[in-house]
Parts: structure tokens; C-alpha cells; sequence
């Protein structure tokens, strides 16, 4: 599969399987992201959706497929919050001057580049922090630090891992109007997660993943019971509610063992 | 007391060994930064016990020392550098299994065939006796390599260190970062081993950092503190050891320790809680699914 430059195509997976030792994660995988899209990978635990984020920055090789990229292409990758290190004696300023590093070698930064640093950290509220360490911030604080590294590097697609994982309701919501805002203003963002009605639904475009792409469009198009099940594995229920679909788990009673029933 | 004390400059030896446990230290401070927080101070250990191997052989076959050990040690820290990235054993068994492979060879081809040239003691505790110019021309030459490295390379070591899977996709080699630390890693303890002694200088690479992390939270102010930290150390100690007549490596490494101490007093609960971080391995990527 080629990029189709009619539809600016930032990027294709044709046939992409690929996975970790001998184990395949993802198989026979195509998808196409294009400029200006705002797309969520969803699915279950284990289903590929990290492995599709490697293989689309190109930190994991598939093993049969290809993957073809817009040429200068640049992207930026944000990693789940789990998985940094948070001791790392880093401050905001040198956390997201990081991502300079190409051009200019020497370690400090140039007026040019403290300017670009100050206007990204305004514009995404964190102005004042430049100088704090990285553990001394609130969570919404620390995910927007982490975009805003993404940001300096001014690349036409953003990959997030997992950008709202255990984060509570407000923070959601703020990350999710801060991506809406970037995306508006021409960022293409693909995420993963595992939140379907707090983000997916949202989004313009779904893909449901499950080792392969069960289902790929918009919200209405993908969030059905059919879709769901091949991807989840397990009976759930799509509603409408203020015109956007809503998921809800059809757990019936009846599943529960007859032996744990005198207990709930 | 000022003429005792400025008595051992007379000594051409003392000042050469003054001169390289200085920039030892320095060295030593600076490279443990990426050391310690990568979590590769194991690796800063078994490497100074690979090279002893190489000590040991090029001292027999009568070859270059800085040369045959240097080797040796490039070879080892590449060796180590592959097994690691590539996940196929535990890192830490890699490296247990190619360093103490290598130490234990040194000690045989010692016990087989006698001590030639470089005293055995030297290399295991360090000495300040023997200290050449050779000694003095080779810690600059490492220095200069290092500093040049850190400095032209600052942002995308620090990258690479915070955060290889990103700095990756960013568009670093994280490859070659790594292989490039491990190098200078190698020269470094090459040529610190004279002063420092094999067994000692995993100290050296770990106790500037640890203190310097208690006392900031930037990466910046950490590299030039521990570099700092480590020049007084290596000065400090070199000077002790003349004076207490103890072998120069343990005198430098009792000195960063006892520097450890009062900093980790002064500094209370916040340098605690900084530095607690360090003995963490690096950071673990995300289980992928």
C-alpha cells in the first residue's frame, strides 16, 4: 500500500505483522494516518495497541509488511506517564529542550531556542514551572510538560500512549481539549487508549485493534456490538446518549457462579 | 605544617599522581553521572574487573599497556553494550558472566606466570608509586575525549539517558550514544586504574553522582557538580594517602565517602529523597500490548 497524496497521506502500515521473540502481536495490520487527523487506537489489554504506536515511529521493525512514511516526515512520540522516570533529576526546561537535538550541538540553549521553550510552555499553561523538577508537578502538569517536548520538536504527527491512563475526570477532559486544540490547529495525533466513552467516543476517527484491525472509521460507524465483540472478546452494549454513542458492559447476572450468588 | 604539607610536591611522582587522581576524579564524577543514571553502575563495576584481564595479559606479553588492556576493555564494554541491548539474558548476567570471566583470567595468567612490569597490588588498590607521564598524557587524552563527547553530544546523551525509546523516535541513535558511553567508559577506567586500583573504581564512578544528586535537581548542575566533586575527591585523597601512607585508591574513596556522609546529614530528608532515585534500575519500558 502506497501514500495517497490526494488525501496526504502522512503515513501507511501494509500488511504489517510484527510482534516481540516469536510472538506475533500484530498481524497481516493495515491502516493509513493523514494530515490533520485525530485518531484513537482502541482494544484490550494485550491486543497491539503499543505495538501499533512502536511500529508507526518506527521504533519496532514489523517482521513481514511495510511501513511507508511521508518523506521528512516528523513525529513525536509521548510515552505513557508509568513509564517515566520521575527520580531523573530533570527540570521542565531541560526536559523539553530535549527534543532539539538536531542542529545546533552545545548544551545550553540559544536565545532563539529559550524563546520557543517560554512560548510552548505558555501555551500550554505551564509558563511559570519551567524551572521546577519534573516530580514536583500535578498530573496534568506533567503530561502537558511531556507534549510540550513533543511540541518543540514541531512535528506533523503526535503519537500519545496512553495519554489519560489513571488520570480522573478533570484531567481527562483537560487533556482531551488540550489534543482537540492542538489537532485544530493542524497537528495530526494518533493515541491509544483504553477508555471508550471518556475519549474514543470522541475522537473523529477509531481504530478497534485486536492483534489485527477489527474496525476502523468514525465513533457511530465503529462502536457497534458486532465490532466490540470481535474486539473485546466479550458482550457489550452500544447506546445512544446526547447523540454520541455510549458503551456499557452487558454483564449479566446470571454469569456469576450459583456458588458466589449468596454473597453479592 | 604548611611545609609538610607542600612537602610531597617536591616529588615528581606525587605530582604526577596528584595530577591524574584530580582529573580521575573529574573524569570518574562526570562519566558516573550517566553511569549511575542509566543504572549501569554494575557495568561501571564488572568493566574495571574486565580490564584487569587485559592488565594482566598485555603485562605478560610484554605489550603496551594503555594498548593491550585498552583492547580489552573497548572489547568488553562492546561485548557488554550488545548483550544488554539485545535482552537475550538478564544484563546482569551477561555482565557477571563476561567481567568475572575476564578478572578471573587476569588472576590466573598472574598466579601461571608471575607479575611483569606493573605491580599486581597497583591495579587491584591503586598506587601513586609508578605514576608516569605516560599516566599523565593518557588521563588527558581521556579527559579531552570525554568532554568532548559530553559536550558535543550533551542534549542527545541526556535524551538517550531520560528516555531512549522516545530520544529513539526522535531521531537520536541511541545505539551509538550507548556504544559511545560504554567507550568512553572504558578509557576512563583504563586510565584512572593506575590511581584508582580496578576494585575501587566503581566508587569513584557512583559517589560524586549520588552526592550530587542529593544537592540538585537539574541534570546541568548535577554533571558540573559531580565533576566537581570528584576533582576535590581525587585531590583531597591523593594528598591523604601520601600522608597516611594508605594506598591512594582506598584514600580517594574513603574521602568521596566521607563527603557522602556529611552531605546526606546536611541535606536532610530532600537529599534523601532525591538521591533515593538512583539506585532505581533505569526506567522500564511499558509492557507493550
Amino acid at each position: 500500500m502506497s501514500l495517497d497524496r490526494e488525501r496526504e497521506d502522512l503515513l501507511a502500515l501494509a500488511g504489517v505483522t510484527c510482534g516481540y521473540s516469536s510472538e506475533a502481536v500484530l498481524v497481516d495490520v493495515d491502516l493509513q494516518i493523514r494530515r490533520r487527523e485525530f485518531v484513537g487506537i482502541v482494544g484490550p489489554s494485550g491486543a497491539g495497541k503499543t505495538t501499533a504506536l512502536r511500529v508507526i515511529a518506527g521504533s519496532l521493525r514489523p517482521a513481514a509488511g511495510t511501513v511507508t512514511r511521508r518523506p521528512g516526515l516528523r513525529m513525536a512520540y509521548v510515552p505513557q506517564v508509568e513509564t517515566i522516570n520521575w527520580s531523573f533529576p530533570v527540570t521542565v526546561r531541560e526536559c523539553v529542550l530535549m527534543s532539539r537535538v538536531s542542529g545546533r550541538r552545545v548544551p545550553w540553549a540559544s536565545r532563539a531556542e529559550r524563546a520557543q521553550i517560554a512560548d510552548v510552555l505558555a501555551s500550554l499553561d505551564i509558563g511559570e514551572l519551567a524551572d521546577r523538577h519534573i516530580r514536583e508537578l500535578s498530573g496534568g502538569q506533567q503530561q502537558r510538560v511531556f507534549i510540550a517536548r513533543a511540541l518543540l520538536g514541531e512535528p506533523d504527527l503526535l503519537l500519545m500512549d496512553e495519554p489519560t491512563s489513571g488520570v480522573d475526570v478533570r484531567l481527562r477532559h483537560e487533556v482531551l481539549h488540550l489534543l482537540d486544540d492542538l489537532n485544530a490547529r493542524g497537528l495530526a495525533i494518533v493515541l491509544t487508549t483504553h477508555d471508550l466513552n471518556g475519549i474514543a467516543a470522541h475522537l473523529p476517527r477509531i481504530i478497534c485493534l485486536n492483534r489485527s484491525v477489527i474496525g476502523d472509521g468514525a465513533p457511530h460507524d465503529v462502536l457497534t456490538t458486532d465490532v466490540l465483540e470481535r474486539t473485546y472478546g466479550a458482550s457489550l452494549q452500544v447506546l445512544e446518549h446526547g447523540g454520541m454513542p455510549v458503551v456499557v458492559d452487558s454483564y449479566r447476572r446470571e454469569h456469576v457462579p450459583r456458588a458466589l450468588e449468596n454473597h453479592l | 605544617m604548611i611545609d609538610e604539607l607542600l612537602r610531597p610536591f617536591e616529588f615528581e611522582f606525587f605530582r604526577n599522581g596528584l595530577i591524574v587522581a584530580t582529573m580521575a576524579g573529574a573524569l570518574c564524577g562526570a562519566i558516573g553521572v550517566y553511569v549511575v543514571l542509566k543504572g549501569m553502575s554494575y557495568i561501571g563495576h564488572g568493566l574495571s574487573h574486565a580490564i584487569f584481564g587485559g592488565f594482566a595479559a598485555s603485562s605478560l606479553l610484554g605489550i603496551n599497556f594503555l594498548l593491550g588492556a585498552g583492547v580489552w576493555g573497548v572489547a568488553s564494554a562492546l561485548m557488554i553494550n550488545g548483550v544488554t541491548r539485545r535482552r537475550v539474558i538478564g544484563s546482569d548476567a551477561a555482565i557477571g558472566v563476561i567481567t568475572t570471566a575476564s578478572f578471573a583470567l587476569g588472576l590466573a595468567l598472574f598466579a601461571l606466570f608471575g607479575t611483569a612490569g606493573r605491580s599486581f597490588d597497583a591495579a587491584l588498590f591503586g598506587s601513586i608509586l609508578g605514576v608516569g607521564t605516560d599516566d599523565v598524557i593518557a588521563i588527558f587524552v581521556v579527559c579531552l575525549l570525554a568532554g568532548a563527547l559530553i559536550f558535543l553530544r550533551y542534549r542527545a546523551l541526556l535524551f538517550t539517558t531520560f528516555d531512549p525509546e522516545v530520544a529513539d523516535v526522535a531521531g537520536v541513535n541511541t545505539a551509538r550514544m550507548d556504544a559511545l558511553l560504554m567507550v568512553i567508559l572504558a578509557g576512563s577506567i583504563l586510565a584512572t586504574m593506575q590511581v584508582l586500583g580496578v576494585t575501587l573504581i566503581a566508587a569513584a564512578l557512583v559517589i560524586p553522582a549520588a552526592i550530587a544528586r542529593m544537592l540538585t535537581n537539574s541534570f546541568a548542575r548535577m554533571l558540573q557538580l559531580a565533576t566537581a566533586i570528584g576533582s576535590v575527591c581525587g585531590f583531597v585523597g591523593m594528598n591523604l594517602s601520601y600522608h597516611l601512607d594508605i594506598q591512594s585508591g582506598p584514600t580517594i574513596v574513603l574521602t568521596a565517602a566521607t563527603m557522602f556522609a556529611a552531605v546526606f546529614v546536611v541535606t536532610g530528608a530532600t537529599g534523601r529523597r532525591r538521591a533515593a532515585g538512583i539506585t532505581a534500575p533505569a526506567p522500564l519500558v511499558a509492557r507493550p500490548d
